[in-house]
């Protein structure tokens, strides 16, 4: 069913446990440390461990699949496209050439090349993960309480976890509308032209359009009667307090970081590691 | 002791900015502490405006002229702001969806405390507190579309009594809850004014379910205007109601049938307290007089459904070996409690869902196999919001709309709509845009732009949903005109009073299954169908046993003829 992309699962396991404040600071730390460093070395070893995260979330490959799917793409096109139109930035960075085979004089494969591009393809594949534990394994409502607690306004941050609310009532809303639509002889199937599903589409969109607009001035009015905004702060009942295993990820994620800082700035000397000299 | 007033309107009156004329006049009302009041009127009385004007919605959200005084607590509203407001007095409006805020019903009750900064563990301790009195508390991690209408409402409850208001006020708490979640709503409102000693306002159109509980005072409103004040057994007797198209407790309505001369004596105010020893023998004499109408000839089948069933997923099985007959020409309500399978079993008539087992057959014609589309040119599907249905700007293109997309040639498309406008009164709109046109107005677009494929059959869905009773005979009795000229007429309801007085027969669905399928008189007076189906026994069925009746299912079935014949005949 549509509505199940978005679904959040209660789990329980140490990720899930995990308060949504120190996730998000692990995820921003070892995001920022895989994004810094060129080191493959470092990237892989960051994967291993956002893929052990992975495992030890139980998440399933049913949640992600479409997910994953576009990833690949993504991550496919990018691969072939950095080849495309500079074959030679490894070259550049490395200040050496190693050729493996070439296509012609233009399209010359390096050594050089295929490092810098798997490196730059690892770093993705392990930022990923993360995102993506991340968000299934945070309470919507408590992703917006943490979003706030490092500094965001909780009018903006709120606004994010009522769109997650009422995702399932509208793509609801729209499967209603579809099916009374199609007994009029709304076409929505393959048999129509892609022109005139598009019509047909709008069609169907003007009514949740507009019932989307009243729910939103209900809503509105419901959180005024109940004193949002009141204050320049507000609590969070979902918020966790802060536990033991709270500050060892937040500080493995710091480690990383700072390893990621250590490495590119005192050992490789810049942010790529140079296998070639 | 001197009577501390919490709530007094001087010499109020309020007009929208966005409107020509002002919604209320001249309101002078006091209301005092630990007072239950109960505020009725049809709908664009002016009933709504005042909740609103309570809770700081006027002129905080909702901008406008205020003249006169408005005083709450005290304080005078329009130097006041909408957050002091919300601390004196909690809302319950009357959507159970829209207000539910947060992602589980712990969220949702917290909502109040988040906003003023309470500790988490304060929070946690006064959340499941709170949760406890509405029998929440076991659900606190449940999502609202685990929570049937009523366990949501129950929440909202919760969600403005954290806070400690003075004042509750309920904005139609009865509007999306079907009768017998609707009396413990009553009850529940009932126990939180005991045990609280809170102020309590109710704002609903649905009197008879109301006065199932005690109310102190019953404020009448009317284009604007307060037009009685006074206790329930003196509003009973004072005979204003039925001008105002605000309906009357049908027991009530009964015992004027009789030529019964109500007085406050009665105490008429409440089913519980009707003295009946000085009318008894007057309704007797009635109901002996009332001669039985004629049965109706047996029409030929138009739709039969054989061993149905139905299931989203191996677990959840909807439909359960539902079998019925539905007859030419017939006025037909499924009734049930949310979620019992009703609209489950409209979608698979309609090819929406598939069916799983069973077979329906249009005229001895099975539908197997039959795409939406095809069924839908005898079988028409109006769904219960019609801003849901409606997708052109125009009436004409809207009621257009199918039979361009189905290739009908311009000249017909015409013809076909200029006669579902005429059926549907709407004919002198036909070039009005739709957003011109009132609820039950658009009601009837929809309602039209299904005639115009010429359906046999046509299903709706809680065809008078949230509609005071003024707009519910309006649109009832246009449905019946439509049935009178041959088209079978299939509702999904839980509204009573349409069962009783519209459809002779009633199909009940509950747990997916059929647990009964009669007359609407004995589904509505048989205890073991009403309890199981979330229905109430009619107030009618009481008075007759009350008054020693010997067949009191009689007795509302003479009530339901005379009415037909005498109004609306």
């Amino acid at each position: 069913m549509k509505d199940k992309i978005f679904d959040y699962v209660e789990k329980d396991n140490v990720i899930y446990n995990l308060s949504g404040l120190s996730k998000l600071i692990c995820f921003i730390c070892m995001t920022s440390a895989v994004m810094y460093s060129y080191d493959i070395r470092f990237v892989v070893c960051v994967m291993i461990i956002s893929l052990g995260f992975f495992k030890l979330a139980e998440i399933k490959f049913s949640q992600i699949k479409m997910m994953l799917i576009y990833v690949v793409i993504f991550l496919g096109m990018n691969f072939a496209l950095t080849f495309l139109f500079n074959p030679t930035y490894g070259t550049e960075i490395y200040g050496t050439t190693h050729e493996l085979f070439r296509f012609n004089s233009h399209f010359i494969v390096t050594a050089e090349q295929m490092v810098y591009q798997i490196t730059k393809t690892s770093k993705y594949a392990s930022v990923v993960p993360l995102g993506m534990i991340f968000l299934l394994t945070t309470n919507p409502s408590e992703f917006a309480s943490s979003l706030n607690r490092v500094g965001i306004s909780y009018k903006g941050t709120y606004a994010v976890s009522l769109t997650l609310r009422y995702f399932p009532d509208t793509a609801r809303d729209y499967n209603d509308i579809a099916l009374a639509q199609q007994s009029r002889g709304l076409d929505l199937s393959k048999k129509e032209k892609l022109g005139t599903r598009i019509k047909n589409i709008i069609n169907i969109c003007v009514p949740l359009i507009f019932g989307t607009l009243d729910r939103i001035e209900m809503i509105t009015n419901a959180m005024d009667l109940r004193g949002f905004g009141k204050h320049k702060k507000r609590t969070w009942y979902v918020a966790k307090p802060l536990k033991k295993n709270d500050y060892i990820a937040i500080a493995f994620s710091v480690a990383i970081l700072v390893a990621a800082l250590v490495l590119g700035m005192a050992v490789n000397g810049s942010r790529f590691w140079n296998p070639f000299v | 002791m001197e009577k501390k007033p919490v709530i007094q309107f001087e010499n109020f009156g309020f007009q929208y900015f966005s409107q020509a004329a002002p919604t209320l006049y001249d309101i002078n009302l006091t209301i005092y502490e630990g007072e239950k009041v109960l505020i009725v009127g049809p709908s664009g009385s002016g009933k709504s405006t005042i909740g609103n004007c309570l809770n700081g919605l006027i002129p905080f959200a909702y901008k406008g002229e205020i003249t006169g005084s408005l005083k709450i607590d005290g304080v005078e509203t329009k130097t006041s702001n909408i957050f002091e407001l919300s601390q004196k007095v909690g809302t319950v409006l009357q959507d159970t969806d829209g207000q539910f805020i947060g992602l589980t019903v712990g969220e949702d009750i917290a909502f109040a405390l988040e906003n003023d900064c309470t500790e988490v563990e304060q929070m946690r301790e006064t959340v499941q507190k709170v949760a406890d009195i509405v029998d929440m508390g076991q659900l606190l991690k449940s999502s609202p579309f685990e929570l049937s209408g009523g366990q949501k409402q129950r929440v909202s409850f919760a969600g403005v009594m954290v806070n400690d208001a003075k004042i509750l006020l309920f904005d139609e708490p009865l509007a999306n809850l079907d009768p017998a979640t609707g009396k413990t709503a009553i009850d529940l409102i009932d126990k939180v004014w005991r045990e609280t000693n809170r102020t309590v306002v109710i704002i609903e159109h649905r009197l008879e379910d109301v006065l199932y509980r005690d109310v102190d005072r019953i404020v009448v409103v009317s284009q604007g205007r307060i037009v009685a004040d006074m206790s329930p057994d003196e509003l009973m007797a004072a005979n204003i109601l039925p001008g105002l198209g605000i309906r009357e407790p049908l027991y009530v309505t009964a015992m004027k049938y009789a030529g019964i001369e109500v007085t406050p004596e009665m105490k008429a105010g409440r089913m519980d307290t009707l003295d009946v020893e000085k009318i008894k023998d007057v309704l007797i004499k009635w109901n002996t007089e009332q001669t039985k109408k004629k049965e109706k000839e047996e029409r030929p089948v138009i739709l039969e459904a054989e061993h149905l069933s139905f299931r989203y997923n191996k677990n959840r099985r909807i439909l359960k070996d539902v079998s019925f007959t539905i007859r030419e020409g017939e006025m037909v309500s499924i009734v049930g409690t949310n979620g019992a399978g009703k609209s489950t079993l409209a979608k698979v008539i309609c090819g929406f869902a598939p069916e799983e087992e069973g077979d329906i057959k249009f005229k001895g014609k099975s539908l197997k196999g039959q795409t939406i589309k095809e069924r839908a040119s005898y079988i028409s599907y109006v769904m219960q919001n019609p801003n849901q249905m409606i997708c052109k700007p125009m009436i004409y293109d809207e009621v257009a709309l199918g039979l361009r997309l189905n290739g009908v040639p311009e000249k017909e498309v015409e013809e076909r709509v200029d006669k579902a406008l005429k059926i549907c009164g709407l004919n002198k709109f036909k070039k009005w845009p739709v957003s011109a046109l009132s609820f039950g107005q658009k009601k009837r677009v929809t309602i039209a732009s299904m005639l115009v494929m010429n359906p046999q059959i046509l299903i709706l869905d809680e065809p008078t949903a949230g509609q005071d009773y003024h707009h519910y005979t309006e649109i009832m009795e246009f449905l019946k005109s439509l049935n009178d000229q041959g088209v079978t007429i299939v509702m999904i309801t839980h509204d009573m009073h349409l069962m009783l007085e519209y459809t002779p027969h009633a199909i009940v669905i509950h747990g997916g299954e059929k647990i009964g399928d009669a007359t609407a008189v004995e589904i509505l007076t048989n205890e073991e169908i009403a309890t199981k189906a979330s229905l109430k026994i009619t107030s009618l069925y009481e008075l007759a046993i009350k008054a020693g009746i010997e067949n009191p299912t009689g007795f509302v079935q003479n009530f339901i003829d005379y009415e037909r014949g005498h109004h609306h005949a």
